[in-house]
C-alpha cells in the first residue's frame, strides 16, 4: 500500500479544507518561481522523466504531448485547455479535485501555460458540478488577488488568465476536439483529426488539452522530481492514481493508490469488500463504462495499470471500477449502459448515431429473454460495424462494454435467448426481423 | 441523441435583467475579440435561470441578437444540450441518475418515489406546476449512488425513504440540505478508511 507521505491529494476528503491557506500548508504555490526560471525545456523534461500518463482515459504521455506544442509563439496566440467535463459512468475524481484541491489545479496550470506557451487557460467543467464550479473560482480569485496568476503570475514575468467554461450536459464534450467546439459556442461535435489540437486547435490556434487529474498532479511532480513520481507504480505505467471504486461494494469511495495495485486488494482493503463476499463478485468494469467488464477469474490477479489491462482486452481508462455483484443482472446492467450510449452520441456519424440505438434495443430484448437465437451473433457483428468507422473513440467506447458482454458471458446470453423463431411459431413478438417468415 | 420537446405556449418577449446584462458582458469578456460565440452556452444558462428554469423561443431569438449570431446557431446549441430545458419544468427540477452504477444501487426505487410523489411520467409538472421530474444520465458521483440532483445540488447515498423526505420538502417548498444522507463526509470510505489516517485525526 501506498505511504500517507506519498500521497499528492492530500485532502482527497476535505479533512482541512481547500481554501488558499491550508493549500499553503501543504505545500501549494511553493517554489513556484523557482520551478519555473528553470525553464520550459526543464519543466518538460521532468515530465517525460516522470513518464506521467493522461488521466482523462486514453493514457497519452503527457510530456510528449507537451512537446508538441510549437516552440516559439507566432502569430497565434497558444492555449491550455483543462478537460473537466467528467461524465463517464462510474467516475466521480475529478470532481473531487475541484472541489477540494482546486490550488493543486491552478498551479498545474500555470506550470503547463508555461511549458506550452500558453497566456490563456480554459478550464472546461461540466454543467451539472455548479457548486464544484464555484469552489474553483473561488480558488482563482483568490489565487488573483494574491498574485499567483494573473499579470507577472506569481513573479515569472508570465501572465496568465484563467477562465471557467460550464458545459451543458453532453458527455461527448469530454471528446477534446469536441470540447473545442463546444468552448466555441458550437454544438459539441468531434472534429476529424489530424490536425492535432496541438497545431490547430481552439480558435485554430495551437492548444494543448489535458485532463485535471494530469494537470493536478505536475506541481508534485515538478516540486519532488520526476525520478520520486517514476518510482511508484510500474515500469511505464508510473505514479499514483485516483481509483474510484463504485456498485455493489460494502464502503464506495475514490481511493489514491499506486499505478499496479491488485483490484482484489483495491475492492477488499479500500471499499470494504463486494457485498456478499468476494465469491459473490460477477464482474467488474474496470475503468468507467467504456471499457469491457472482466469476469471474476480474471479479476482475481489483475492489477490496476494501462499495459495489463490492455493484455486483457479492457483498459484502465479513467480506472473508475464499477463493481457487479451476481445479485444484479449483467445484461440488464450492460443494457442501460448501451442506452446511455445512445442518449450520448452526437449524431455526427451513422455507423454510431443508428448503432448505439440497435444495440440498445437489441439488449433491452436480450435482458428480457425475447431476442432470438441468430441475434446473439447479429449483435456482436453490430458492434464492430461501429467500431473503427467513426471520427472519435465514442463507436469503440459503446461497441467495447457490449463485446466484453458477449466475450466473457456470451453463454448467459444465449442461454436466456435460444429460441428460434421459425420453430416457435407461437411467440409472438412484432419486432422481430423474420417475422415475415412465420407461418400464418 | 435526446428528444428536445418545445413548449407550445411560447413568452411574447424575453430581456435579461439589469443583473444578468452586466453578467453577460462580463462573460463575453473571457473570450478573444470577436469570438463572442463562446459565450453562448453561459448566455443560455443565465436566460434559463432568469426564466423560471426554461428557455423559450423569444429567448434564443434574443441571445443570436444579443451575440451577433444567426437564430438557428443559437437553436443548435439549445437543443443539443441536455440541461437546457425548451419547455417548463417548475421552480424544483428533480434529476435521478439512474446510470449503471446508480441502477445496481437501486436508483429505479427512487424513480417510483418521483412517480408516486411527483407525476406518473416523467417531464410532467405537478398540479400546482411546481415540480417535475426526469431520468438523466451520469452525473458524476457514482461513488455516492444512488443520487439525485435538484436545481444546482446533488443529494447523494439516498434510499427510498430519505428520497420520499426530500421530495416532500420540496413540495412544501422548504430547501432540503444537499450533500450526503448517511452521514458520509464527501468520498471516503464510510467507518473503513485506511489511508490519510493522521490528517483525519489531527
Amino acid at each position: 500500500m501506498l505511504e500517507d507521505k506519498d500521497r499528492i491529494f492530500q485532502n482527497l476528503y476535505n479533512d482541512k479544507g481547500s481554501d488558499l491557506e491550508s493549500a499553503f500548508n501543504r505545500g501549494d504555490w511553493s517554489n513556484t518561481k523557482e520551478i519555473c526560471l528553470k525553464g520550459k525545456e526543464w519543466i518538460i523534461n521532468e515530465i517525460k522523466n516522470s513518464e506521467l500518463r493522461g488521466r482523462g482515459g486514453a493514457g497519452f504521455p503527457t510530456g510528449l504531448k507537451w512537446s508538441f506544442a510549437p516552440k516559439e509563439i507566432g502569430s497565434r496566440p497558444h492555449y491550455l485547455v483543462i478537460n473537466a467535463d467528467e461524465s463517464e459512468p462510474g467516475t466521480c475524481k475529478d470532481r473531487d479535485i475541484l472541489r477540494f484541491e482546486p490550488h493543486k489545479l491552478i498551479e498545474g496550470c500555470l506550470f503547463a501555460s508555461y511549458a506550452v506557451g500558453a497566456h490563456k487557460c480554459y478550464i472546461y467543467v461540466r454543467g451539472e458540478y455548479f457548486s464544484e464550479g464555484i469552489k474553483l473560482q473561488n480558488a482563482i480569485d483568490e489565487a488573483y488577488e494574491k498574485g499567483l496568476i494573473g499579470k507577472n503570475a506569481s513573479d515569472t514575468n508570465w501572465d496568465l488568465d484563467i477562465y471557467i467554461h460550464y458545459g451543458a450536459g453532453a458527455y461527448i464534450c469530454g471528446e477534446e476536439t469536441a470540447l473545442l467546439e463546444s468552448i466555441e459556442g458550437k454544438k459539441g461535435q468531434p472534429r476529424l483529426k489530424p490536425p492535432f489540437p496541438a497545431l490547430i486547435g481552439l480558435y485554430g490556434c495551437p492548444t494543448i488539452v489535458n485532463n485535471v487529474e494530469t494537470i493536478a498532479v505536475v506541481p508534485t511532480i515538478l516540486k519532488r522530481g520526476g525520478k520520486w513520481f517514476a518510482s511508484l507504480g510500474k515500469k511505464k505505467n508510473t505514479g499514483t492514481k485516483i481509483f474510484c471504486i463504485s456498485g455493489n461494494v460494502n464502503n464506495p469511495c475514490n481511493v489514491e493508490e499506486e499505478m499496479g495495485i491488485s483490484l482484489k486488494e483495491l475492492i477488499e482493503k479500500h471499499a470494504g469488500g463486494v457485498i456478499g463476499g468476494w465469491d459473490n463478485l460477477k464482474a467488474v468494469i474496470p475503468g468507467g463504462s467504456s471499457m469491457p467488464l472482466l469476469p471474476k477469474e480474471i479479476c482475481e490477479k489483475l492489477t490496476m495499470d494501462f499495459d495489463t489491462l490492455v493484455e486483457n482486452k479492457s483498459g484502465l481508462g479513467t480506472a473508475g471500477i464499477i463493481v457487479i455483484n451476481k445479485d444484479q443482472d449483467i445484461i440488464k446492467c450492460m443494457a442501460r449502459i448501451a442506452r446511455f450510449y445512445k442518449h450520448e452520441s452526437c449524431g455526427q456519424c451513422t455507423p454510431c448515431r443508428e448503432g448505439s440505438g440497435w444495440m440498445w434495443r437489441m439488449l433491452e430484448r436480450m435482458a428480457r429473454g425475447e431476442a432470438s437465437r441468430e441475434e446473439v451473433d447479429m449483435l456482436l457483428d453490430v458492434t464492430k460495424q461501429i467500431e473503427g468507422h467513426t471520427i472519435c473513440a465514442f463507436g469503440e467506447g459503446s461497441a467495447w462494454p457490449i463485446q466484453g458482454l458477449l466475450r466473457h458471458f456470451k453463454k448467459e446470453v444465449a442461454k436466456r435467448n435460444d429460441f428460434n423463431p421459425l420453430v416457435n411459431k407461437n411467440r409472438n413478438i412484432p419486432y422481430l426481423v423474420d417475422q415475415h417468415l412465420l407461418e400464418k | 441523441m435526446s428528444i428536445k420537446k418545445i413548449s407550445k405556449e411560447q413568452p411574447e418577449k424575453f430581456e435579461f435583467d439589469k443583473n444578468n446584462t452586466e453578467q453577460a458582458k462580463r462573460i463575453i469578456q473571457n473570450y478573444p475579440k470577436g469570438k463572442q460565440q463562446s459565450a453562448v452556452m453561459a448566455l443560455l444558462y443565465l436566460a434559463q435561470k432568469q426564466n423560471d428554469n426554461w428557455i423559450p423561443l423569444s429567448a434564443i431569438k434574443y441571445i443570436a441578437k444579443f451575440l451577433e449570431m444567426p437564430y438557428i446557431k443559437v437553436y443548435e446549441v439549445a437543443t443539443f444540450y441536455s440541461m437546457y430545458n425548451l419547455s417548463p419544468v417548475g421552480k424544483y427540477f428533480v434529476q435521478i441518475c439512474t446510470t449503471t452504477p446508480c441502477m445496481i444501487r437501486g436508483a429505479y426505487k427512487l424513480v417510483d418515489v418521483c412517480k408516486k410523489k411527483i407525476s406518473n411520467k416523467e417531464k410532467v409538472l405537478t398540479d400546482n406546476g411546481e415540480c417535475s421530474w426526469v431520468e438523466v444520465e451520469c452525473l458524476g458521483a457514482c461513488i455516492n449512488a444512488p443520487m439525485m440532483q435538484i436545481n444546482d445540488n446533488y443529494f447523494e447515498d439516498l434510499d427510498e425513504e430519505k428520497c420520499e423526505k426530500i421530495i416532500d420538502q420540496i413540495l412544501k417548498g422548504e430547501e432540503p440540505q444537499p450533500g450526503s444522507y448517511r452521514g458520509r463526509k464527501n468520498s471516503e470510505p464510510e467507518n473503513n478508511r485506511k489511508t490519510l489516517i493522521d490528517l483525519k485525526n489531527a
